[in-house]
C-alpha cells in the first residue's frame, strides 16, 4: 500500500482526539471510533500516530483495528453499500442481491470503485429483518430488495439524474 | 398526558423507520398544526410493535386503533376521517386472512392473541424518550421499592424465587449470579449490560432499548444497589446509533429526575451509566470477551474460572446481564416472584422474545410464555409459511442453535426442551425456512458466519470449521463423498469438546442438527448428484422439454458459452458438459420449454 503523509492538520485532529481520552490505552476503541468517523477510515500512519499518543506499540493497535469488523483501513466510497447477510436475509435471497451488486459495480466485497463512489461491504442484521433482504446506501434502507432493483438504486447515486432514476 | 384528547402512535422501530414512519409523524405533526389540533392530538415516536410485516403502524389511542402499511400521503385522510369525522380508515385496517375481514383493535389479531409482553410492555406504547411517561407506566417505582423496603438480599431473594434465568443464550439463574457476585468482597464492582446483539436475524435487544430504555436503565439500578456497585456499563453495537440515541436520551433525563447519579431518590445508594461502543464482534457476547474489548483490546474470550464475577472489568468483581433479562427486572420487584413465576414451564419461567423472520407470513417480535409450542408461534402468531409453501425446518438459536424439522413443532419451548432437540434458546432469532431451503447449504451459511467471527485464538475453533466448511462447500459442489459426511460428524465433536469458548462449542450446532434431521439431503447431494431444494446451482441440470420447445432459436443466441444446439423450428439441445448454469436460457424461454431437473 503506497505510504499515505499525514497533514498536520490531521495529525493535530488526532492528537486531540487522543487527549479527549486522556491519553488511556484502555481508551483506545473509543479513540478509534472517534478518528474513523473523522477520517472515514484508519491506514496505517493514522494508527502509528495514536500508537505514540496512547504510549502503545503499533502491532497492538493494528491488533485491535484489524480484529473489529467496524473498523477499515481502506477509504470508503462515497456511497457504502452494504447488503445485509443475516440469516433472515439470507434465506429471503441477498445473495442473489449481493451478486447482482457485485456484477453491475464490478467490485468485490470489501473494495470501492475506481471512481472512488462506491463501497461494498456486507453486514450481519440491520434488525429489519420484517423488510428483508436489506439493503443500506450510507444511511438510507432499503426493504424487500430484488435483483432486479439493484441498477435503479446504484442510478439513484449516480451523478446527474437523481430524480430520473427513482422514477424509472 | 392528561391534556390531549388523542394521541397518534407512530412506530420508531428500525423497520418502521426504514419504510417512512419518519415522514408519516411529519406529516401528522405539521398537518394538525395547520388545522390547529396540536393541542388535542399528540403525535409520538414510539419504539417497535413488533408486527414488523405490517409496518408502518400507526396506533390511535384511546380507541386502540392498529394502522398498518401506512404511508406518508395517508396522515391527511386519517386526521380527518378518524380524528374529526370519528370514521375509521378501512383500507388501513389489518385484514384478517382466514376471514378477510378487517380487524381494528391489535389484541383482535391472532398475531397479538397468544403474546404476553413483559421485556416488551412498554414498546409501541410510550413515548422512549419521555421520561415521565416511562415512570406514569410503574417506571422507577420498583427501584424505589428497592431503596426503601428491600434489603440487597431480599431484593436478590425475589430475583431468585421468581427462576429468572438469562436471556442472552446461557439460561444461568439471573438471581445466583448476583447472588455471587455480592458475596464477593471488593470496594469497587461494576454492572454490564450486554447490547452487543450480534445474531444475525434477532433484534430484540435492539427494539427494547429503542422502544423502553429507561427499563434498563432501571434495572441496571437494582443490581447495582443487589451488589454493590456504584458503577454500570451498557457494551452497544456502534452500528445501533438510534438505540445509541435514546438511551442518551434516557440516560440525561434520569440523571436529571435524580433517577441516576449521587443518593439516588434520597437514599445512600449512587449509581451511574457509562456507555461502551462494540466494534463489530460476534465474540464479544461472551462475557469475557466482551470485558477485554470495553478494556480498549481485542475481544478475545479467557478461561474461566476467573468468572466475571471474581474478577471482571478491570480485575474488578461484574456482574454482565443482556437487555431481555435486566427488562424483565422491575416487573418482577413490581409484581413479586411468584407472579412471575406463574408464567412459563418448570425450570423456564416468564416469557421470552422471539425475532420470528424468514419464509413465514407475520415477520416480526414476539413475546410469548415460555412452554409455547413451536407450532403455535408459527402457524398461529406467524400466520404460517409464506405463499403457501411446505414448512421444512426452523432454526432458532442463530449460529449456535439447531434446525429443527417439523417433527419438533409440538415441542414447548423452554431452554432444557430445546437443548435436548439439539438446538438452543440462544438469544431468541427464529427462522422459518421452507421447501425452497437447502439444508445443506444453511448449514454452510452459518458455518460462514463462525468463520469471520472466530477470534483465532484456539486452533479448533479458528481451523477446524474451516475444514467443515471446506467439506461442506465440496457437497454442495456435488462432490462430496460418503465419507465426508462421517468426517463432518467427527470433525464436528472435537471442535465441541476442545474449544475454549462458546463460539467455538457451539459453531458445529448447525452441522450436527442438520446431519441428525435432514440426512436424506445430504444423501440426495452425495449419493444422487441432486440438491431436493433445487438450491445448490453446480448440482442443477437444465434441460429442453422437446414438446414444448418451438425452436426458436432465442436461448441457442442467448447461450454465453454456446452449449446449446438444435435446427430453427425443431427442438434444441443442452450439451451437459459446456453448461454452466447461469440459467439465462431459463429465464428468457417464452414457451417454458426450460426446466430445471
Amino acid at each position: 500500500m503506497p505510504k499515505i503523509k499525514l497533514s498536520e492538520k490531521t495529525i493535530s485532529q488526532i492528537k486531540e482526539i487522543c487527549a479527549q481520552f486522556d491519553n488511556q490505552e484502555g481508551e483506545l476503541i473509543n479513540v478509534l471510533h472517534q478518528v474513523q468517523s473523522k477520517l472515514g477510515y484508519l491506514p496505517a500512519e493514522v494508527q502509528e500516530v495514536i500508537a505514540k499518543e496512547l504510549n502503545m506499540s503499533v502491532a497492538k493497535v493494528y491488533g485491535v483495528v484489524t480484529f473489529y469488523s467496524f473498523f477499515t483501513m481502506l477509504p470508503q466510497g462515497e456511497h457504502p453499500i452494504s447488503i445485509c447477510m443475516g440469516t433472515a436475509c439470507y434465506v429471503r435471497g441477498a445473495e442473489q442481491v449481493l451478486s447482482e451488486f457485485k456484477r453491475q459495480l464490478n467490485i468485490e466485497v470489501g473494495e470501492t470503485s475506481p471512481d472512488g463512489k462506491f463501497s461494498l461491504s456486507s453486514l450481519r442484521c440491520v434488525g429489519a429483518c420484517g423488510l428483508a433482504p436489506v439493503v443500506t446506501v450510507g444511511e438510507k434502507v432499503y426493504g424487500r430488495v430484488s435483483p432486479q432493483q439493484v441498477g435503479k438504486i446504484i442510478a439513484e447515486y449516480q451523478e446527474g439524474c437523481p430524480s430520473e432514476a427513482q422514477s424509472a | 398526558m392528561a391534556n390531549y384528547k388523542m394521541h397518534l402512535l407512530v412506530c420508531g422501530g428500525t423497520g418502521c423507520k426504514a419504510s417512512q414512519s419518519g415522514p408519516i409523524r411529519r406529516n401528522f405533526q405539521t398537518q394538525l398544526e395547520e388545522m390547529g389540533l396540536e393541542q388535542d392530538v399528540q403525535v409520538i415516536h414510539t419504539g417497535c410493535f413488533g408486527f414488523c410485516e405490517q409496518g408502518p403502524i400507526v396506533k390511535i389511542q384511546p380507541d386502540n386503533t392498529f394502522y398498518v402499511s401506512v404511508s406518508p400521503g395517508d396522515t391527511k385522510e386519517i386526521i380527518e376521517e378518524h380524528l374529526i369525522k370519528g370514521r375509521k380508515v378501512e383500507r388501513l385496517l389489518y385484514t384478517d386472512p382466514n376471514t378477510q375481514m378487517p380487524i381494528t383493535e391489535s389484541k383482535n389479531m391472532d398475531f397479538y392473541k397468544k403474546q404476553v409482553r413483559i421485556a416488551l410492555r412498554n414498546c409501541g406504547f410510550i413515548n422512549p424518550e419521555n421520561v415521565e411517561e416511562y415512570i406514569a407506566n410503574e417506571g422507577y417505582a420498583a427501584l424505589g421499592k428497592c431503596l426503601e423496603e428491600l434489603t440487597p438480599e431480599q431484593a436478590i431473594q425475589t430475583i431468585m424465587d421468581s427462576g429468572l434465568r438469562g436471556r442472552g443464550g446461557g439460561g444461568f439463574p439471573t438471581g445466583l449470579k448476583w447472588d455471587i457476585t455480592r458475596k464477593v468482597e471488593n470496594n469497587q464492582k461494576y454492572v454490564v449490560c450486554n447490547a452487543d446483539e450480534g445474531d444475525p436475524g434477532a433484534f430484540m435487544d435492539r427494539s427494547i432499548l429503542e422502544g423502553d430504555p429507561h427499563t434498563v436503565i432501571e434495572a441496571m439500578a437494582i443490581c447495582g444497589y443487589c451488589i454493590g456497585a456504584d458503577k454500570g456499563l451498557v457494551y452497544i453495537r456502534a452500528e445501533y446509533p438510534l438505540a445509541i440515541e435514546r438511551l442518551k436520551t434516557a440516560l440525561k433525563q434520569a440523571r436529571e429526575y435524580g433517577l441516576l447519579g449521587k443518593n439516588i431518590l434520597g437514599s445512600e445508594f449512587s449509581f451511574d451509566i457509562e456507555i461502551r461502543y462494540g466494534a463489530g464482534a460476534f465474540v464479544c457476547g461472551e462475557e469475557t470477551a466482551l470485558i477485554h474489548s470495553m478494556e480498549g483490546k481485542r475481544g478475545e474470550p479467557t478461561f474461566k474460572p476467573p468468572f466475571p464475577s471474581q474478577e471482571g472489568y478491570l480485575g474488578k468483581p461484574t456482574n454482565v446481564n443482556n437487555v431481555e433479562t435486566f427488562a424483565n427486572i422491575p416487573p418482577i420487584i413490581n409484581k413479586g416472584a411468584a407472579w412471575f413465576s406463574s408464567i412459563g414451564t418448570e425450570k423456564s419461567k416468564g416469557t421470552k422474545v422471539f425475532a420470528l423472520a424468514g419464509k413465514i407470513n407475520n415477520v416480526g417480535l414476539i413475546e410469548v410464555p415460555m412452554g409455547t409450542t413451536l407450532r403455535e408461534v408459527i402457524y398461529d402468531i406467524g400466520g404460517g409459511i409464506k405463499n403457501g409453501k411446505e414448512f421444512k425446518s426452523v432454526q432458532t438459536g442463530g449460529p449456535s442453535g439447531g434446525c429443527l424439522t417439523k417433527d419438533f413443532l409440538d415441542t414447548p419451548i423452554d431452554y432444557d426442551n430445546l437443548l435436548a432437540a439439539g438446538s438452543m434458546m440462544g438469544s431468541g432469532g427464529m427462522i422459518v425456512m421452507d421447501e425452497d431451503d437447502c439444508m445443506v447449504s444453511i448449514a454452510k451459511f452459518y458455518l460462514e458466519f463462525t468463520l469471520d467471527e472466530s477470534c483465532g485464538k484456539c486452533t479448533p475453533c479458528r481451523i477446524g470449521n474451516k475444514r467443515l466448511h471446506e467439506i461442506l462447500d465440496k457437497i454442495t459442489e456435488g462432490k462430496g463423498t460418503a465419507e465426508d459426511l462421517t468426517k463432518l460428524r467427527m470433525l464436528s465433536h472435537v471442535i465441541k469438546d476442545t474449544s475454549l469458548c462458546g463460539l467455538g462449542q457451539t459453531s458445529p450446532n448447525p452441522v450436527l442438527s442438520t446431519l441428525d434431521n435432514f440426512m436424506n439431503e445430504y444423501e440426495a447431494h452425495v449419493n444422487d448428484s441432486h440438491c431436493p431444494a433445487g438450491q445448490c446451482k453446480a448440482l442443477l441440470q437444465y434441460q429442453i422439454d422437446d414438446e414444448k420447445c418451438t425452436g426458436c432459436t432465442l436461448c441457442f443466441r442467448i447461450c454465453p458459452v454456446g452449449a446449446i444446439s438444435g435446427e430453427k423450428r425443431s427442438p434444441h439441445y443442452i450439451d451437459q458438459s459446456l453448461c454452466i448454469k447461469c440459467g439465462a436460457c431459463f429465464e428468457k424461454c417464452k414457451f417454458n420449454a426450460i426446466k430445471i431437473a
